[in-house]
């Protein structure tokens, strides 16, 4: 178990850019950190704000959400209305006493894998630099520590504990 | 234990019985994760999920692996099936038509991409496994929430739209059109015939351009199934494939094309002489009111309004007096015309780099330098010299030539690309050169680049021929003698790097092998048509490889030179296989639509309207009488956002449901452990 803290983030991807550069990025083999784990959407207009609380509240430290260049989306748009919604939730979290940069907006055309490779690893140094989450202490044993491997020790732990 | 109060809040598992399969895609996903201990851990970790085999394979989308889905369906009588292996984007058909055969519904299962985002991407073994791990635990709680789905069906309008009259689309056009089927051939300029018609020869074989051009125009201009509308440009799309309206700007020709004849008499009696920037290259004249050249298609003249001496002074109309058959019509006015297509067919072409970026290479300033294009007119007996190379002055045959290749391509400040046609294009202006002129010929090339049919032998011919080959960037084009016989001259500075060498070489006459670039507004085009672009605004294919004409729309093609750059060949090519995918689709009759749409409960809706402006398809009606809103599921396109706007959560969008979504954040945060938890802790006490 290394001592550095791994940050958890989940990522919202839209299908028709940012989902591509992720699989543009995996294709010409860009190394980015593992901490990230990516969700599809058709669009970065379906990111219902409670998602983006429910990813919080469950653990992750961290949430990015892509979508396509302004005047690029898919479906004319959406990506407009997401920035919106963005701007809000971001001022909503905040209000709550969480760090802003624990959410980040990202625009990433199908093209861009390395630049959404470069924005994940930025994005996993700043919530590193801003530690643990620990939303919600009842499940901070379980949600909030260390990598992932750790974490699955832990509840690996906690069954033999129960047990 | 603090987990009791996870407990009560863990989902219970739904009764489904979920397959987990693991690629290892060979070493591409095996290398970096651990398969083997993913599918112990499904097995054993996501029981209580609903999980009842985990299975890992070499190649689950070899038909092998798809037979062992297909088996354990049958025998299993699984319900939910989830593949950990590449983007759904490359298999997820693959697998659902493998549960479908097993007469599982194929939106039942889900494909969780572990390779492009975790094996390919992370190097550390270990956490590139628990990666595996979680993005598979997302897949099996999103899993549990599908549904059933019957994939949409649309009818395929049969008619066509392309885009751009170059070879491309040309070539695209007459294949459908032969096939028996309306196509709708929409041009920028007044003719069709695009680059290719301003060249003189082609590479390797040295056909005159014309002549094997020409005929496939005046096909598209004459084809009873062709509707060809030069002058032209697509303002506006709607619809979605199958089922598209176009609404296209047919600018005033000022000309009625009913009356005209094509006699050419107005352009003889037009006393406004204006530089033709696009068809010669700036080269040569044309008129206000003007054809690009003789054998343009359709016949007809256009007037040149900002040109025109009638629309700036109000007088003149030496063209109306003398047309034979009263044609001209100064009053004509742009016309809007809607038509509606199946499919569309994109092959705008490109541009040229523009040289006068390289400062250094003297385009612009030193008046000897040249372009390929310039260079193109100055050799075509239908140019402004009538096909005899001159310098600038109009009269003098230069002695010697330098011809520079890679300008603006292979180069960081300007296009990383290969252009792919300059050597092969500079190797016939070297030809051409010599054999009109006898000057001598110097290539400055980085490496040189000929494969295609029959390309390195014509490269042979010109080394035979006693071209000389220099190999290095050239540093610099100037005017400023310094060593004797350098006066008035054009010296190229180079490093000869088989020599290793600087040389200076005087020359008379300096040709810019320039790169092709994208369309000056191919991201507005693009925007348009809903497609999407490279970082070098090149149109970007469904896939570089497997489906290089298709796009990531349905039902929007592309070909030609507007993906990338192209020789002539392969233009042609791609314009009849873009051709090909619109016939199987028309002949088809119907194509069938991933069911990603949103629709709306009416009993939960309040009637608050949010939802009715966010829809840019205008796809949801709000019903005064009942005071609810409905989804136009024809309309929808599944974006979603109306989904997410709802307040009441009325809408739920199919596929990708608030549950599945949901689910899935839960499955990738381990919080479904939480269960398998439970179900061990009660199966040691029990």
């Amino acid at each position: 178990m290394s001592e550095t803290f791994e940050p958890v983030i989940i990522g919202f991807t839209c299908n028709w850019c940012s989902y591509r550069a992720a699989d543009l990025a995996g294709t010409a083999r860009v190394k980015y950190p593992p901490n990230v784990r990516l969700i599809r959407m058709m669009c970065s207009g379906r990111l219902d704000p409670t998602f983006v609380m429910k990813a919080l509240s469950g653990g992750a430290d961290g949430v990015l959400i892509t979508g396509c260049h302004p005047g690029e989306c898919h479906y004319i748009e959406q990506n407009y209305k997401a920035l919106r919604r963005f701007i809000l939730l971001k001022r909503t979290l905040t209000q709550m006493g969480i760090e802003a940069g624990r959410i980040k907006l990202v625009w990433a055309s199908a093209a861009e894998g390395v630049k959404l490779a470069e924005e994940i690893g930025k994005m996993v140094e700043e919530v590193r630099a801003l530690g643990p989450l620990n939303w919600n202490s009842g499940q901070l044993s379980v949600n909030s520590q260390q990598s992932t491997d750790h974490r699955l020790l832990i509840t690996d732990n906690l069954v033999k504990e129960a047990v | 234990m603090s987990d009791e109060l996870n407990l009560e809040n863990a989902p219970q598992n739904t009764g489904e019985r979920i397959g987990v399969y693991i690629c290892h895609c060979g070493t591409n996903i095996a290398g970096t994760v651990d398969v083997a201990e993913v599918r112990e851990w499904a097995e054993k970790r996501l029981k209580s999920r609903g999980v009842v085999i985990a299975r890992d394979y070499k190649f689950m989308c070899s038909s092998l692996g798809q037979e062992l889905i297909e088996q354990d369906i049958k025998e299993n009588r699984l319900t939910r099936v989830v593949v950990a292996a590449c983007s759904p984007h490359l298999h997820e058909n693959t697998f659902r038509t493998a549960c479908n055969r097993a007469g599982l519904n194929p939106y039942l299962c889900e494909l969780v991409s572990i390779r492009e985002q975790v094996s390919w991407v992370h190097t550390d073994k270990h956490a590139a496994t628990d990666k595996a791990k979680a993005v598979l635990s997302g897949g099996v709680e999103r899993v549990r929430h599908h549904q059933p789905l019957e994939p949409l069906r649309v009818p395929i309008h049969p008619a066509t739209l392309v885009v751009g009259g170059g070879i491309a689309g040309i070539q695209t056009a007459l294949e459908i059109a032969d096939a028996g089927r309306r196509v709708y051939l929409v041009e920028r300029e007044p003719s069709v015939g695009g680059h290719m018609a301003q060249f003189d020869k082609t590479f390797p074989t040295l056909d005159c351009s014309a002549c094997i051009l020409t005929p496939k125009m005046v096909s598209a201009g004459t084809h009873p199934n062709i509707t060809l509308m030069t002058w032209s440009e697509v303002v506006k799309v709607d619809g979605y494939v199958g089922n598209f309206a176009v609404t296209i700007k047919q600018k005033a020709r000022c000309v009625k094309t009913e009356l005209c004849t094509g006699c050419g008499i107005c352009q003889e009696k037009c006393p406004k002489k204006v530089i033709d920037e696009v068809y010669e290259a700036g080269l040569g004249y044309r008129k206000a009111v003007y054809t690009p050249f003789p054998q343009a298609v359709p016949k007809f003249p256009v007037i040149d309004k900002p040109n025109c001496t009638y629309f700036q002074k109000g007088t003149c109309k030496a063209c109306e007096k003398f047309c034979p058959t009263n044609a001209i019509d100064f009053n004509q006015q742009d016309e809007l015309i809607t038509v509606e297509v199946g499919n569309i067919i994109l092959a705008t072409g490109y541009d040229l780099f523009d040289p006068r970026r390289i400062p250094h290479y003297g385009y612009g300033r030193l008046a000897n330098v040249f372009t390929s294009l310039e260079f193109e007119r100055l050799t075509n007996a239908a140019g402004p010299t009538n096909g005899s190379i001159v310098l600038r002055d109009g009269k003098t045959t230069p002695k010697v030539v330098g011809i520079v290749h890679c300008v603006g391509s292979r180069d960081r400040n300007y296009n990383n690309y290969c252009s792919a046609i300059c050597c092969m294009q500079s190797l016939k202006f070297a030809h051409l050169v010599k054999e009109r002129t006898g000057a001598q010929v110097y290539n400055f090339y980085i490496d040189m680049r000929t494969a295609a049919k029959a390309y390195d032998e014509f490269y042979q011919r010109v080394l035979e021929e006693g071209t000389l080959f220099v190999r290095g960037r050239v540093a610099e084009v100037t005017d400023a003698a310094r060593l004797p016989g350098e006066e008035g001259k054009l010296i190229i500075q180079v490093e000869d790097t088989l020599v290793g060498k600087q040389r200076r070489i005087p020359v008379d006459m300096v040709i810019l092998s320039a790169g092709l670039q994208s369309r000056h507004d191919s991201k507005e085009v693009a925007k348009l048509f809903g497609i999407s672009c490279s970082a070098d605004a090149w149109f970007i294919e469904k896939h570089p490889k497997l489906d290089p004409v298709a796009t990531m729309t349905d039902g929007v093609f592309i070909a030609g030179c507007c993906t990338g750059p192209k020789d002539i060949p392969n233009s042609v090519s791609q314009g009849s296989t873009a051709a090909a995918r619109v016939l199987t689709y028309i002949d088809r009759g119907e194509i069938t639509l991933e069911p990603v749409r949103a629709s709306i409960d009416e009993t939960k809706c309040s009637g608050c309207r949010i939802c009715n402006n966010l829809c840019p398809f205008n796809a949801i009606l709000f019903h005064e009488d009942r005071l609810a809103s409905e989804v136009n599921a024809a309309l929808c396109q599944g974006c979603g956002t109306c989904v997410a706007a709802c307040p009441a959560g009325a809408i739920s969008g199919t596929g990708f449901s608030n549950e599945q979504i949901l689910s899935q954040i839960e499955g990738l945060l381990l919080l479904n452990l939480n269960g398998a938890r439970q179900q061990e802790r009660e199966g040691v006490l029990a």
